[in-house]
């Protein structure tokens, strides 16, 4: 039987994108300006009856597109509101230039992400390309495993945001987290509200005792303070990620950290992975550990800003590591999360660990235990030196001739 | 309508020392506007552009009113957000004062790239004023071809050549997509008649829900004229009833400056660097053509405004 971890907590059945508009509802921002888009559709739906039923005092922008949403969003935060977003895939990729000013004028916006491919070809199942191509843009990116993670990731983002002063991303992975129903605890609406405290802006357009010029030409004398400053934030940012789920957890008891371990400290083979196949690849760990394999898993949670100190220590240890990108770069190099964690390694004096690279699952095509087993077993025979460690992407579940 | 008097005691909020190009007609848009405003506290929404580029290059600014800018087609979308946290603050206590909303935005940014948000925000209602500089091109790029652009002008992406002769297209006539929008208040305007121009803003800005001002905005560089005759161009274009001066409130149309004698588009044009090559000979038939679409435009303005309504 499930039981709560808070005191207080109460279990409910939810979808991903249920507890997604649920936390927006707690959190009740002054401001959503929104475009729907499958399949983040219901949260902005669901919000937008909290809304038209009195339940929130936040105003609804009912936008003609995501541009506009992100737009609005930017407008309203830089006057001085907690304002929030929503979107996936294509919605994401419309608002690629207002994302970048988002974080570039210091805007603390909270979007829920649901994970989609992106076109072409169309499809609306779940990846993670979208937020993989937004991931220089300046935003904290926060990747949840199932609906608990999505609501509690959306609770600390919100404190997160606003001590960084940048946008922060929550993601779950389209209809495998945003439509599956789950048993989520959730908090009462004053501990919520209590944990994410009152939003005071420094400088606001709408104080106009203090008015101010925001989003001016910044010309060579001054831009690259303002660009080094924004990397700057990020960079500083994992410790106010770190020090938000501190208190989190001392409030509501669950941890969160950067990353999650799971059996990686005595571990010989591991694989990294972000959001809802870690749950799978868990259950493959397990079964491998019942045979005396000593295999690990390394669950990002925060991906933006990178964890490379930390995440190059706690794979110091292991023989072989894989790497499973849910997004390709079409770089003709590697995906997204590996190159990341090859830099990392590297750039830390870590060269020990032999590092492949697996992409999977696009466009919502199935990934299975039996697929991860054998990204495990190719490992063993990697470490054994039975195996070469591929020097190039290798593609899981996918035909090719 | 405005008494100077009254106005002469207003603040200046846009303060001198910007980058405008001397003769610009959009700082003397952005002047006069905030002047109509009185003493209203207003937090300004601009497009990218030469007015919001000459006026805020870091760490100075021009705008002694909060002013927020964030990218190119985006103004009327990034001013009903600052709209909507202004009405979630107010209703929640959190903001006491009473603010104006106004957006400026290029014709560029109005009639072309920004179109979709523009629309957007009308329809929504959101209480704004935008107001379109339109210069008639995109001269902050350079002087290119835009949809507000006259049909004959030269300009850099449809110039005048050997086998062309500038824009072959008629501009669009976007106050009519907005007056479409069932707005409470759409105007025309033009620099050079401070009183026209401050008495729509200042009815733009009592209006309860969103108003629109698209205000011909002469660019001595882009038109090729001399700096000084900024404000005499700009009346020719309504003497000649290429540009007329009028408003459309709740439906209802109304010309605002009636020309005495309405003179040949050809004496607006022939002050102007950018449609140079209709003089020549072999192009009369196209300065006969601009003649003919003005004519009926304003023919057709002139039976709307005696019917009454919106025809």
């Amino acid at each position: 039987m499930i039981k709560t971890v808070y005191s207080k907590g109460k279990l409910v059945a939810k979808t991903g994108n249920e507890v997604m508009a649920e936390a927006m509802r707690q959190i009740e921002p002054d401001v959503v300006a929104a475009y729907p888009i499958t399949p983040a559709t219901e949260i902005v739906q669901i919000f937008s009856q909290f809304v038209a039923d009195g339940i929130v005092k936040s105003e609804y922008v009912a936008v003609e597109s995501e541009h506009s949403a992100m737009s609005a969003t930017i407008g309203a935060s830089a006057a001085g509101a907690r304002a929030m977003t929503g979107t996936s895939s294509q919605g994401l990729s419309l608002m690629w230039e207002m994302l970048y000013i988002a974080s570039g004028l210091r805007l603390p916006i909270v979007m829920a992400e649901v994970n989609r491919a992106i076109s072409a070809p169309i499809n609306i199942h779940g990846d993670q390309s979208d937020t993989m191509g937004a991931r220089d843009a300046g935003w904290i990116q926060i990747y949840s495993e199932n609906s608990q993670e999505a609501y509690d990731n959306m609770i600390q983002a919100t404190r997160i945001a606003e001590k960084a002063k940048l946008p922060t991303l929550v993601t779950t992975d389209g209809f495998i987290i945003s439509h599956c129903m789950e048993v989520v605890e959730t908090y009462p609406d004053a501990d919520v509200k209590a944990f994410i405290g009152k939003y005071e802006p420094e400088r606001y357009l709408l104080d106009i005792k203090r008015p101010y010029t925001l989003g001016s030409i910044d010309l060579q004398d001054y831009y690259f303070e303002h660009r080094y400053q924004l990397a700057q934030a990020m960079r500083d940012a994992k410790d106010i990620v770190l020090d938000v789920a501190e208190n989190f957890e001392k409030t509501f008891g669950r941890k969160y950290g950067l990353y999650e371990k799971y059996m990686l400290d005595d571990a010989e083979i591991a694989i990294v992975v972000i959001g809802s196949t870690a749950g799978t690849a868990k259950v493959v760990v397990n079964e491998l550990r019942e045979k005396g394999v000593k295999a690990g898993l390394l669950k990002i949670r925060v991906y933006r800003p990178f964890p490379v100190e930390e995440i190059a220590k706690d794979l110091m240890h292991v023989k072989a590591v894989a790497v499973m990108d849910r997004a390709d770069s079409y770089s003709g190099a590697f995906a997204p999360v590996y190159s990341d964690i090859v830099a990392s390694l590297y750039a830390s004096g870590v060269t020990s660990p032999k590092v492949v690279n697996y992409v999977y699952g696009l466009g919502g095509r199935e990934i299975s235990t039996g697929h991860i087993t054998s990204i495990y077993e190719t490992l063993c025979k990697i470490t054994s030196g039975a195996e070469k460690p591929s020097n190039k992407v290798e593609y899981i579940n996918v035909r090719i001739k | 309508m405005a008494s100077l008097k009254e106005l002469s005691k207003n603040p200046e909020r846009l303060t001198g020392g910007h980058r405008l190009c001397a003769g610009c007609g959009a700082g003397i848009v952005a002047r006069q506007t905030l002047i109509a405003a009185g003493s209203t506290p207003v937090v300004i929404a601009n497009a990218t552009g030469c007015l919001e580029v000459s006026t805020t290059i870091f760490p100075y600014t021009a705008w002694k009113d909060s002013f927020f800018h964030s990218a190119f087609e985006n103004s009327a979308a990034t001013c009903s957000g600052i709209e909507t946290a202004y009405r979630s603050l107010k209703a929640q206590g959190k903001i006491k004062d009473d603010i104006r909303f106004i957006t400026f935005g290029g014709d560029g940014g109005t009639y072309d790239i920004g179109l979709q948000s523009l629309s957007g925000a009308m329809e929504r209602g959101h209480r704004m004023l935008y107001i379109c500089y339109n210069n008639e091109a995109y001269m902050n790029t350079g002087i290119q071809r835009s949809s507000a652009t006259p049909k004959g002008a030269h300009t850099t992406t449809a110039p005048a050549g050997k086998v062309r002769q500038g824009k072959e297209q008629n501009k669009k006539d976007l106050t009519q997509i907005m007056i479409a929008h069932d707005i409470p208040y759409v105007a025309q305007a033009y620099v050079g008649n401070w009183n026209d121009f401050i008495t729509k803003v200042q009815k733009a800005l009592a209006v309860d829900g969103p108003s629109f001002i698209n205000t011909l905005t002469p660019c001595r560089l882009g038109w090729t004229y001399k700096p000084e005759d900024t404000m005499w161009i700009s009346r020719l274009a309504v003497e000649t009833c290429v540009w007329p001066s009028f408003e459309v409130e709740k439906g209802v149309y109304k010309i605002n400056v009636i020309p005495k004698e309405k003179k040949p588009v050809i004496e607006f044009l022939k002050l102007q660097g950018r449609f140079k090559h209709l003089f020549r000979s072999d192009n009369a038939h196209i300065l006969e053509a601009i003649q003919k679409g003005v004519d009926e435009k304003w023919t057709l303005l002139q039976r709307r405004a005696a019917a009454g309504c919106r025809a």
